[in-house]
């Protein structure tokens, strides 16, 4: 199920503004790769090009290439909506459909598929709650609205809901970010538990998360304020915390900019 | 309702002593006391004229249907009135409302982003013009459209009452027109009001529907529509009050006739607001009365209008806190 | 907590499919996910959605022709309906049925804007067609005076003086109560007095223009023994005009921020003068807005005027004594006489009504956008 991806010369833009520069990296399947570096670098401006996003803001737009197994995403012909449908995202700030009950919101991918028997929502909803390990804690209550739940169990629900589509990859945007420390925990957990099954790109502000998380590690970094973000140095976690290539790494690391 | 917290300062100056402020104060509180007691005079004034008419009416004012306040004794009733108002108003929602949706999502969603802004205010422009304009419109231009439509819903259509006509061929002064009339008259409002629920909707709801591959309209479907329902409520039910009480565009189109049925392509038949026009001029002093009568109905009927879809908008504030 | 224990990275297995069958979670029956599913599909080409409308209008007005329908109406509503069911046929099958959907919902919608410009160009178009006819010095400068109704001739000064007094009037009246009651509801506001105004000023905003009519009709002619005279249709406008002052006074002042008020007050100036030298000139700009556009609103109402003012072919200046003329009203008078030259005098009244009506509109977005602090843009 899960796939690689493999960036080649990819910039993207907001209009004439150039936010990341030629990035060129690659995302091993079944593990989970974090994305790290300091405010405005451009890490999200990237992981919302994987699943082409990026181009929905006015003026965003890409160039360069990002290859999903052999597919080139952004190649003629290629429907967004397409490419959206096998990349799942998450986001920030927990956003389950206010107006949908729990199940409703699980469902919802699969309903705009076309699945409509009862019987295999059902079943993918309950295993897609049990894989974002919320399902004991909901049961009970599948078809009361989402709005009742707190902030952690509203984002394991969005990341149950992401998953219900059996997406290739799964991006998450700072996914605890909004969270207490022990939503945070749960969602980590969560995380080590999916990457057998999907791909994994996690951006993060806190370095370690990346460090306690993820198998490989990208560090991006600007040269200074308004010029665009670039690749410094992608490898693995460990390398890259104990002993990385690059000066600007390093200091990233220890706490001497960020 | 969330006031400024700006009350006037005490401590150690105590309440508002300076003469200017409490000047000021009472100007002010008078302007909104001013409102108030035109507010009660309105009510008293109507009330007390209708009082007069209706007390001398020899049939039940509520459902009778027909209008003979000159009559030894006088009998008037609002029935055919209730009837048509309501008729043409629901026709007028039934077009208006879907089309509406669609313009408030063109604008919102389909139309390139730089025209956003200059779309919404063409829409605008047909909410300034003048209701006595549409009238000429919908007389001069509309009805005659009307005629070949109108032979050809009664030719296929005719086996539904509804568009069945007595006389086919008969001019389209009938509910029907006056329905369509009103339809265009409210699009706006409808129109706007949607337009600013829709713009309300959180970008993250949105965002999380095309994450999941979601098409622009299933987009809509999943987290704009429903997240904009109750908006969508309460921009009805007021461009409904306001095509209740629309007066002259309905006056020019419909032309006047105290019967009741449910052919309504039939032409003839009256609304509360184009009865009164209608009949004012020749209307004796107690014909007068016994308009003055109806309009305090209609007056009823749009504060109850006014007042769900305002409930509703407050409700709806409650509720979308929760779901920032 | 710990995750030293990550498992070693870089699994090349990119062949997921019979790998993972195991792990598949849910029977056959999900079969979504196929492992090589692929993104680039067949797609209409950008130019088929007006190449297929021209086509439906071709086809719909044709075969409305041949039908016998002569009202463009028709061929439009036939041609809409065949655009939607070629742009649904065509893409389901070319694309697949999801992106059908969303091919028809976004031509509904467009259809829906057509719906409503449509209405709004053929009401422009016909005024200005039948109306400039007549549109001269001479039909501006004269009034209705010696003329029968069936005769050409004559003109609308009457009425444009009318108008004038009568909206002048109600402004006088309104703005002030009404810009007056908003400083408080703001300003002052709290506690039951001002709730129950904040709540009849939403009842006032729901009155039918007629029904404002009917109330001074029975306050001032029938309670009060007064005859005809723009005044007394100057009291109906403005009890038209104070809510719509009220609330965007309202709104207007609550877009002020607090900080210009405490500063002001923290510098020891007194809270009227707070109000009246800081607020309200910050607050001018879209104040005045409000108020020219509640004047164009009022400017076209007839039916309060019919029963007030009541209408007068000769000229009136003085707004206090007798029967005047308004614009509207002229309108609606001329187009009941029902003979071709009234028609005429009608359109052309309604022309210079719509030109007056649209011109305070655009005037009043023109102060709203140079006055606006600081652009809030809208």
């Amino acid at each position: 199920m899960a796939k690689r991806i493999d960036v080649s010369g990819l910039t993207a833009y907001y209009g004439t503004h150039r936010a990341v520069d030629d990035i060129s990296l690659s995302i091993e399947p079944r593990s989970v790769t974090a994305f790290i570096g300091p405010s405005g670098c451009g890490k999200s401006t990237l992981l919302r090009t994987l699943n082409r996003m990026h181009e929905v803001t006015p003026g965003g737009r890409v160039e360069g290439k990002v290859m999903l197994d052999e597919e080139d995403l952004y190649g003629p012909g290629v429907d967004p909506v397409a490419v959206r449908r096998t990349i799942g995202m998450v986001f920030q700030r927990p956003n389950p459909f206010p107006t949908m009950s729990i199940y409703e919101n699980v469902a919802a991918g699969l309903r705009l598929n076309g699945t409509k028997k009862k019987k295999v929502l059902d079943s993918v909803v309950e295993h897609s709650l049990q894989g974002a390990n919320l399902w004991k804690e909901v049961k009970d209550r599948l078809h009361k609205p989402s709005s009742h739940l707190s902030g952690g169990q509203q984002q394991r629900l969005c990341i149950a809901r992401a998953i219900a589509v059996q997406p290739q990859v799964l991006l998450m945007d700072e996914p605890c970010s909004a969270l207490d420390p022990v939503s945070t925990l749960a969602v980590e957990d969560l995380i080590g538990g999916l990457k057998e099954q999907y791909t994994i790109v996690i951006v993060t502000h806190n370095m370690q998360q990346a460090a306690r998380i993820s198998d490989r590690t990208a560090f991006f970094n600007l040269a200074e304020i308004g010029r665009p973000g670039t690749l410094v140095e992608i490898d693995e976690t460990e390398r890259i915390f104990s002993n990385p290539s690059a000066q600007a790494t390093e200091d990233y690391i220890s706490g001497r900019f960020g | 309702m969330d006031t400024s917290p700006n009350s006037a300062p005490t401590g150690v100056r105590g309440k508002a002593v300076r003469a200017g402020d409490r000047i000021f104060r009472g100007l002010s509180r008078g302007s909104g006391l001013a409102l108030l007691l035109i507010m009660a005079a309105i009510a008293a004034f109507l009330g007390y004229r209708a009082y007069l008419a209706v007390s001398r009416d020899s049939v039940d004012f509520l459902t009778s249907f027909e209008w003979n306040p000159q009559g030894h004794p006088p009998a008037f009733g609002i029935g055919v009135l209730a009837f048509g108002t309501a008729v043409s108003s629901v026709i007028a929602m039934l077009i208006a409302v879907p089309v509406s949706v669609g313009i408030a999502l063109f604008i919102t969603h389909y139309a390139p982003r730089r025209l956003a802004g200059p779309l919404a205010y063409l829409i605008d422009l047909l909410a300034a013009v003048p209701s006595v304009i549409y009238g000429l419109w919908g007389a001069l231009f509309l009805v005659p459209y009307l005629d070949g439509l109108t032979r050809w819903l009664d030719h296929y259509l005719g086996w539904t009452v509804v568009f069945d006509m007595s006389e086919p061929g008969s001019p389209a002064r009938s509910l029907f027109t006056a329905g369509i009339l009103l339809a265009v008259m409210i699009l706006p409002i409808i129109t706007n009001v949607s337009r600013e629920v829709f713009r309300q909707v959180p970008k993250s709801h949105e965002e999380a529907a095309l994450a999941l591959g979601a098409t622009r309209w299933e987009v809509i479907r999943t987290a704009v529509l429903p997240f904009g329902r109750s908006g969508i409520v309460s921009a009805s039910m007021l461009g409904l009050g306001r095509a209740l009480g629309e007066t002259m565009a309905v006056a020019t189109v419909l032309s006047p006739g105290f019967a009741f049925s449910w052919r309504l392509l039939d032409p003839g038949s009256g609304t509360f607001a184009q009865n009164i026009a209608a009949k004012f001029n020749e209307a004796d002093d107690f014909g007068r009365d016994a308009l003055i009568a109806s309009g305090l109905v209609l007056f009823a009927i749009t504060l109850l209008v006014n007042g769900a879809a305002r409930l509703i908008i407050a409700r709806r504030k409650e509720y979308s806190g929760a779901a920032a | 907590m710990s995750r030293t224990d990550t498992t070693a990275p870089a699994q090349r297995s990119s062949r997921g499919g019979t790998a993972d069958a195991g792990e598949r979670p849910v029977g056959a029956a999900h079969r979504r996910g196929a492992t090589d599913v692929r993104l680039a599909k067949r797609r209409l080409p950008r130019w088929s959605s007006p190449l297929v409308a021209a086509g439906s209008a071709a086809l719909g007005c044709g075969a409305g022709a041949a039908a016998g329908w002569h009202n463009p109406v028709q061929w439009a509503l036939l041609s809409a309906l065949l655009f939607v069911a070629a742009t649904y046929v065509l893409t389901a099958a070319v694309e697949g049925r999801r992106q059908a959907g969303d091919r028809v919902a976004a031509s509904l919608v467009w259809v829906c804007f057509l719906a409503a410009v449509v209405p709004l160009v053929s009401l422009a178009w016909t005024t200005v067609r039948n109306g400039s006819g007549l549109i001269s010095g001479y039909f501006l400068t004269h009034s209705m005076g010696g003329i029968t109704n069936i005769q050409p001739g004559g003109g609308i000064y009457h009425a444009l003086l009318g108008t004038l007094e009568q909206v002048g009037l109600a402004t006088a009246l309104a703005a002030p109560v009404g810009l007056l009651t908003g400083v408080y509801l703001v300003e002052y506001g709290g506690g039951r007095f001002a709730a129950a105004v904040t709540f009849f000023v939403d009842v006032m905003t729901g009155v039918p223009s007629i029904v404002a009519g009917l109330f001074v009709l029975s306050f001032w002619n029938l309670g009060l023994g007064f005859g005809p005279s723009g005044f007394a249709g100057s009291m109906a406008l403005a009890l038209l005009m104070m809510p719509v002052v009220v609330r965007s006074t309202e709104e207007m002042l609550k877009l002020v921020p607090h900080e210009l008020r405490e500063a002001s007050l923290a510098l020891g100036v007194p809270k009227w003068r707070t109000i009246a030298r800081v607020v309200l000139p910050t607050a001018a700009g879209g104040i005045t807005t409000g108020v020219m556009l509640a004047v164009a609103r009022i400017t076209g109402e007839t039916a309060p005027v019919m029963l007030l003012v009541f209408g007068n072919p000769l000229i009136n200046p003085d707004p206090f004594a007798g029967a005047q003329e308004s614009l509207p009203l002229y309108v609606w008078n001329q187009y009941k006489l029902g003979n071709d030259a009234s028609v005429d005098r009608a359109w052309a009244g309604a022309l210079t009504l719509i030109a007056f009506v649209m011109l305070l509109n655009l005037l009043a977005r023109a102060v709203a956008r140079w006055k606006s602090p600081r652009g809030t843009g809208r």
